[in-house]
């Protein structure tokens, strides 16, 4: 079990969140204007990283925020959480382990 | 008193004998022991049989890691217990153990054909034969195979005993109380941590409780021990677990505990649970989990009486038992020296001293050889004998690379001591990394992967001296203000020699008579491994598999490293390059039961109850599980089943009126500025032109395009809506309404609250509705032009706020009363009694099926799967034509959403006029095929109408409302029902009941 | 390069001489400059598909590039369930193909998988599942795939350890059945493919790890660069299971793939007392039991994408709540060992098995929890697909362009959710 540092309540463990899958994925202005292929693009194809993965998560036993996440995948050690309106750190390496609380 | 037990000294009482009983025998032993103990007071070391080739096997060692001495506690009682290690079960008055795997007696088992036969039982025999005929595998080869396997039996009544899980928090975890684990605990607590401290054993001091030797802080190591824990034991910022075993270590320093709270007990404490997983989050954590003997690899070296040296020790030291008379000791390394002079200082005859080194040197041979015990440098051991028991062991000597016959010595037991393994398992659970180092012959950890730090015997600081100052390192590294500690050890042990030996003993180069274990339970020999290496298994991975080395109920922890150590050898590789096999989670077996804890029965899942639920128990309702919630299905009368009760319950609402519990519904409040903007985004329907005071019927997409959740929502003000949901997809809906309000529309000025909970909703259907409300309801005008369908208003009832819907699931004039949750019986019960003079009837869930299907309203979930848009559905008419965009809208513009080829739903009559379809049935276009066939579709709602007194159903065909008054046919295995395509709405299709 | 005759008798006659006559079961070769084919990933997929280019459409010079060592991905870290019960018939077709290889496999690999056709009890708890269950059963049915409807009754007939008592949370309200379905040994099918491709020609190439894919001017594959060199071919199958998004990233393909963490444990040997599997999706429980005795349980999957094999305390112990409360006889059995692996997963939760819009370069991904069953029916149509450069008609439909055009095979939201 993760523990996870929701950006507005701190560190939590990771039953009181919700995965929310790839971030900066934003929906297209005006759809229609997409094709298909665009369009596919959008709902399906994703990077499905193998190292730092900006991702999104929901505290939703807590706050209820969404919020993004910059996690190594092969460790699944956390680099970063931000909010969402916030542009994703510029992080590469992965950090040294961190104390939980 | 046997002639086996020291007349003083050591950790038991010897003031409390205690009786136990093995394979229904009667031993006498003292509190304190252990069941290995016990038997081995008595002069018992036969207590198994080995898995494969049914070998008499003895108790190898003092601890975890025994690979022979499984017994079944208990066996037939309620508490029934297989595979328990015989070393770790602490005995009480009247224990009951028996050995397993052997039939038809552990003395004399038949299974033991298996070791004459076992040249053609090589490793992985089984995959090249038993394959012909192709049937018998099943029926011949497996079924023989596995009564073979396995080991005790599962209980065959369920288990008595609770069990219990904690959370926990700490800055300092220390998993091991041997000296290290204690340093470092004492260490951390005196720079002010919070400490937790645990371990396995029966009591704390690890390594300590043998030790009869050192001294530190100027007195006796094992009263040093005593007194350092009864001053954790004081400290109120320190947790002291026993019986504690620390089984898997989680990301971010989570580590798993087993507490073992009951099994030691006679009499367990009913109001106890049996064991107790803790899961504790530390913010650093000490692993002083110590070190395993290794043995040896040598012909014959499994027979009863064999064990580890170290072990031999602590049965003399902590037990006060001696495994022998007279014993050979076999090592490469200077601790079993120490046990040797232990021995020989308890009166056990030690015929000789076998050391595989060529020189051994030191304080300890020295002290040895003026105890008069023989040594004999540059030894091997050819073979040994005697069948339940050891009785004779051939010696060797190793010149020159030869191998000579050097000396047969009669013995009742043997001692081996290869060196010692760290316990690396938690290390590496925690994915740090392992590096080999050469000088200590094993595996030590490398760089942590988490806030973590190995001290002691468990990173090869073996030494007491060292170890305890590691530990104190460790420890004070591992508190939160390291500066504030000032503890530290003053030991003065005496320093051992290390080294040890790894892989098989030099043999001669002549055949050699005997197997050579290397693992003991799996029956795995140095030929095994050899095999796998000539076959081309070369991995350490694939050796593992093949062999199955190191995948017995130990895991390995006696037998990999000399595994490794054997390949890497027969491969003619460093070992640092052949690698480790991974180290799983648990460390030791851990029940099924501490893992499940208190999640069982009604605790497994919560339950949800609306506010009537119980006026509905009463009343002997049939529930069903929906989601989390308990939903009355339907209420029998006095000999009615399901079906007679649906049809009376339905024939009620349609000729007078029904009560409905809808509590369940999910109710979700929108609100704010843009909350119409909101609603438009994401449902597929216009809500701009809705006026306050009525209501819609609302569908939600994924964006894939597919239907997710429908219902009917109300606008209640300007900038509010109460939108409800289906009763499982309340929680699902509002996550996907705040995704998209949070993450991509954030300047949307709009709130969601979740309002399930907070209404109760009583559905009165049927044409008497309005009669049995009207007298109840106060401020709203129920006139069907005041009030018409979909229409909703605030009023009161029964003293009650009350939101009215005039909404019908049912075809029937209908209203939704929606009225504080704390409301909901009161009124419930009121409109219950008032509709007693119209003919109400309180249905179910079932009935609330038919009724709706009789009208073509869908379920979500069962008249749609995740794979039906809007139009499949026949719902095309509910999506805002003029809208630009909404949730799914692209989706749908997708050429395969729009085929004429889609399933659409229809309905479906039986041409019978009496057959009621299966739910699930498929649905052909073309009479009498064999499969495959081609299906066109299948019923989703299939139900008898009571209304119409005709089976109606709902169906899922391609190109379905193409086919209207066509027959098509249900393939069923007793043959094909004709059924004939329809409308979906089978009753009053014009809607005037509705209207009414 | 034949291979060495397994039986009885050759173990008889090798056993008189301690087993010295033994060869490598598949060769160690240094990688060649260049291969008609190579297929990326050691599993159970890439070295069947290896095997059926050899021995069904004669492409023999072939190689299997292992990053590791073979089998230890996915095909050695699950819970051996197979079965063909699926809802669309793209899926049965698929599935059953399996199925039908699988009955037959011990004897075309001369190598025991030790295929145990022992049933496939899948739990009801819900109405709802009732429905969803008896929708496959009729399908299957009408596909030509057995698939049986049992009452509580029956299953517990069927599976005497199971719980079907009224008091439990959710209780038993009936089963579906497919009796052809069961369990095989899950290295021996890597090994068995192994040892069968090899001696056809096939190159298994351990411990190389692709690190780039060339491709030509037209954009076409011609070589991939590995650890131990760059080794030159015009057709790449990419069979890597939860790695798949990673070398498909290497030529610029993007998948609608993630990739999870699953677990699974068994627990210590028992004699036997569990003659079947049963799953029950609602509660989220897979058992059954191995030869060796072993309790061999499945949990589900982490919420979160990661490439750790490993995954949380929690799941886990959903899992074995479950499972106690289903066997509640079970309860103080131990777990032995727990393992992760890494599953890739479609939106649909169906496979692809196709071409990509790269020429020469072909995939097999994202069979989510459910690859192992499908092993030889997809190595199978796999290297069809990839010897005429077009689908067999049985993975058809499995494409990656259909989440572009909507025509997913969607077996997962098919099984819908509580209402």
């Amino acid at each position: 079990m993760l523990i996870i540092v929701c950006p507005f309540c701190g560190k939590r463990p990771e039953i009181e969140f919700t995965y929310g899958g790839q971030a900066h994925i934003t929906r297209p202005e005006r759809p229609s204007e997409l094709d298909d292929q665009a369009w596919a693009e959008f709902l399906y194809m994703r990077s499905n990283t193998k190292g730092i993965h900006a991702e999104r998560w929901r505290h939703a036993r807590g706050c209820g925020r969404f919020f993004n996440a910059l996690r190594d995948t092969t460790t699944d050690h956390f680099v970063a959480t931000y909010r969402i309106d916030e542009p994703q750190p510029q992080i590469e390496q992965p950090a040294e382990p961190v104390p939980p609380p | 008193m046997s002639v086996l037990r020291t007349p003083g000294g050591g950790r038991v009482d010897r003031e409390r004998s205690l009786q136990f009983n093995f394979d229904g025998k009667a031993y006498a032993a003292l509190q304190g022991d252990t069941l290995a103990s016990g038997l081995l007071a008595n002069g018992v070391h036969l207590v198994g049989r080995s898995f494969k080739y049914h070998r008499p096997r003895g108790i190898l060692s003092a601890g975890a890691e025994e690979p022979n001495a499984l017994v079944t506690v208990n066996p037939g009682a309620p508490r029934d217990t297989p595979n328990v290690l015989a070393t770790q079960v602490e005995l009480y008055p009247g224990l009951r153990a028996i050995s397993q795997h052997r039939w038809p007696s552990l003395q004399y088992d038949v299974g033991r054909v298996n070791d004459a036969l076992s040249a053609f039982f090589p490793a992985g025999f089984y995959y090249k034969t038993f394959k012909w005929p192709q049937r018998a595998w099943k029926s011949v080869y497996e079924p023989a195979i596995r009564r073979a396997a396995g080991l005790g039996r599962a209980p065959a009544t369920a288990d008595p005993d609770r069990y219990a899980q904690r959370y926990a928090h700490c800055d300092t975890l220390v998993v091991g109380a041997g000296p290290a684990g204690i340093a470092a605990a004492l260490a951390a607590a005196d720079a002010g941590a919070r400490v937790m401290l645990c371990d396995e054993q029966s009591e704390m001091g690890g390594s300590l409780l043998a030790e009869t030797m050192a001294r530190i802080d100027g007195v006796p190591a094992l009263d040093w021990a005593l007194r350092a824990l009864a001053t954790l034991a004081g400290n109120p910022r320190v947790t002291l677990l026993t019986r504690t075993t620390a089984f898997g270590y989680f990301p971010h320093n989570l580590l798993g505990l087993n507490q073992r709270l009951g099994d030691h007990r006679a009499d367990p404490d009913p109001g106890q649970p049996r064991q107790r997983l803790w899961m504790v989050r530390a913010r650093q954590v000490v692993l002083a989990t110590g070190a395993i003997e290794r043995p040896l690899v040598f012909p014959g070296n499994d027979r009863p009486g064999i064990l580890l040296a170290g072990a031999a020790r602590t049965y003399l030291n902590r037990y006060g038992v001696k495994v022998g008379v007279r014993v050979v000791v076999v090592t490469a390394t200077d601790a079993a020296y120490q046990t040797a002079l232990d021995l020989h200082a308890a009166g056990v005859a030690v015929a000789a001293i076998a050391d595989v080194r060529a020189q051994p040197v030191g304080v300890l041979p020295d002290a040895v050889s003026r105890a008069g015990i023989e040594i004999m440098p540059a030894a091997t051991v050819l073979g040994t004998r005697g069948d339940r028991r050891v009785s004779e062991i051939s010696l060797g000597r190793v010149q020159g690379g030869m191998v000579r016959p050097a000396a047969r010595l009669a013995c009742d037991a043997v001692l081996m001591s290869g060196g010692y393994t760290p316990s690396v398992h938690l290390f590496s659970q925690s994915r740090g990394k392992l590096v080999w180092n050469e000088s200590l012959l094993a595996f030590v950890p490398g760089l942590s992967a988490e806030c973590e730090r190995s001290a002691g015997a468990c990173r090869g600081v073996g030494d007491l001296t060292a170890a305890l100052e590691d530990g104190a390192a460790a420890g004070l590294a591992a508190a939160p203000d390291p500066v504030r500690g000032s503890w530290r050890p003053l030991p003065e042990a005496g320093t051992t020699g290390g080294c040890g030996w790894l892989g098989a003993l030099p043999q001669p180069q002549t055949t050699a008579t005997d197997k050579a274990f290397v693992d003991w339970q799996h029956d795995v020999t140095t030929r095994d491994l050899a095999l796998a290496a000539r076959e081309g298994f070369r991995s350490i991975e694939h050796v593992k598999r093949y062999t199955t080395t190191g995948m017995a109920t130990d895991q390995g922890k006696t037998s990999n490293l000399n595994a490794l150590s054997i390949v890497a050898s027969g491969l003619g590789v460093p070992i640092s390059q052949v690698g480790l096999t991974t180290f799983r989670m648990p460390y030791t077996p851990v029940p099924f039961g501490s893992f499940a804890g208190t999640s069982r029965g009604a605790l497994f899942d919560p339950v949800r109850r609306t506010p009537m639920h119980h006026w509905a128990q009463a009343r002997g309702a049939v529930f069903e599980n929906v989601g989390l919630w308990k939903r009355a299905r339907y209420f029998p009368r006095a000999g009615e089943d399901m079906h007679a009760a649906v049809a009376r319950e339905c024939r009620a609402v349609r000729s007078a009126c029904g009560i409905f519990d809808a509590t369940t519904l999910g109710k979700i409040e929108v609100v704010g500025a843009d909350a119409v903007e909101f609603m438009n985004r994401l449902y597929v329907n216009s809500w701009t032109n809705l006026a306050v005071g009525r209501s819609r019927y609302g569908i939600l997409l994924r964006e894939d395009g597919f239907v997710y959740d429908d219902g009917v929502v109300a606008r209640t003000a300007a900038d509010r809506f109460h939108v409800t949901t289906t009763t499982g997809g309340a929680p699902r809906v509002l996550a996907m309404m705040e995704d998209y309000r949070q993450t991509e529309w954030p300047q949307l000025k709009v709130w969601l609250t979740s309002t399930t909970e907070q209404w109760a909703v009583i559905a009165v259907q049927g044409p008497n509705a309005r009669r049995v409300i009207a007298p109840l309801v106060e401020g709203i005008d129920l006139g069907a032009s005041a009030l018409p369908h979909m229409a909703v208003a605030r009023g009161r009832i029964c003293g009650a706020p009350l939101l009215l819907f005039r909404v019908s699931f049912t075809g029937e004039l209908g209203y939704e009363i929606n009225v504080p949750a704390d409301f909901g019986a009161t009124v419930w019960e009121a409109v219950h009694a008032a509709g007693q003079a119209h003919g109400m009837t309180v249905y179910g869930t079932e009935t609330m099926h038919v009724l709706r299907a009789e009208k073509g309203y869908i379920i979500v979930g069962q008249d749609t799967d995740g794979t039906v848009t809007p139009d499949d559905a026949g719902l095309s008419w509910a999506i805002g034509k003029s809208k630009a965009d909404f949730v799914g809208k692209r989706s749908l513009e997708r050429a395969s959403m729009r085929a004429p080829t889609r399933k659409q739903l229809v309905g479906l009559r039986s041409r019978d006029g009496r057959t009621v379809l299966d739910e699930g049935a498929q649905i052909a276009a073309l009479p009498g095929q064999q499969p495959p066939m081609q299906l066109i579709g299948h019923v989703t709602s299939s139900y008898y109408s009571a209304a119409l007194d005709h089976p109606i159903a709902l169906a899922l065909v391609a190109g379905g409302r193409t086919r209207l008054g066509q027959t098509l046919y249900v393939p069923m295995p007793r043959g094909e029902i004709e059924v004939e395509v329809t409308p979906p709405v089978f009753y009053d299709p014009k809607g005037e009941r509705l209207n009414a | 390069m034949s291979r060495q005759n397994f039986s009885a008798l050759s173990l008889l006659w090798r056993g008189l001489s301690r087993h010295g006559g033994w060869r490598e079961q598949w060769r160690k070769p240094e990688p060649k400059a260049a291969y008609d084919a190579i297929i990326v990933g050691g599993g159970g997929h890439g070295l069947g598909a290896a095997y059926y280019l050899a021995k069904e459409h004669g492409i023999g010079n072939v190689a299997v590039l292992e990053k590791g060592w073979i089998g230890g991905g996915n095909t050695g870290r699950n819970t051996t369930i197979i079965r063909s019960n699926y809802l669309f018939n793209e899926s049965a077709a698929l599935y059953d193909h399996s199925v039908k290889l699988w009955e037959g496999l011990s004897q075309e690999l001369d190598y025991n998988v030790m295929f145990s056709p022992r049933g496939v009890m899948m739990l009801a708890h819900t109405v709802h599942d009732i429905q969803v269950f008896k929708r496959h059963v009729h399908a299957n049915r009408c596909n030509g795939v057995d698939n049986e409807w049992l009452e509580p009754e029956q299953a517990k007939a069927f599976c005497p350890p199971l719980n079907i008592s009224s008091d439990i949370r959710y209780p038993v309200l009936g089963a579906a059945l497919q009796r052809r379905g069961g369990t095989a040994r899950h290295d021996a099918v890597a090994w068995g493919y192994a040892r069968a491709a090899d001696a056809l020609g096939v190159d298994i190439i351990e411990n190389c790890e692709v690190t780039a894919i060339r491709r030509d001017a037209g954009g076409a594959v011609e070589a991939l660069e590995t650890t131990r060199g760059v080794i030159r071919s015009h057709k790449v199958g990419v069979s890597a299971a939860g790695h798949t998004s990673v070398i498909m990233a290497m030529a610029g393909v993007r998948l609608p793939l993630e990739s999870y963490p699953l677990q699974a444990l068994v627990s210590e040997p028992i004699k036997p007392i569990f003659p079947c599997v049963v799953m029950s999706n609602t509660i989220h429980a897979y058992i059954s039991q191995s030869d060796k005795g072993e309790l061999v349980i499945g949990a589900g999957t982490d919420a979160y994408t990661s490439y750790t094999q490993r995954g949380a305390l929690h799941i886990n112990m959903h899992t074995l709540d479950a499972i106690c409360e289903l066997f509640p006889n079970f309860r103080r059995l131990a777990m032995l060992r727990n393992w992760g692996g890494i599953v890739d997963v479609t939106p649909d939760r169906s496979p692809i098995i196709a071409k990509t819009p790269v020429p020469g370069l072909y995939v097999n991904c994202g069979w989510g929890t459910g690859g192992f069953k499908a092993t030889p029916g997809s190595a199978h149509v796999f290297a069809w697909t990839m010897a005429r450069d077009q689908a067999h008609p049985i993975n058809a439909p499995f494409t990656i362009e259909r989440f572009r055009d909507g025509y997913l095979i969607d077996e997962a939201a098919a099984a819908a959710v509580a209402h």
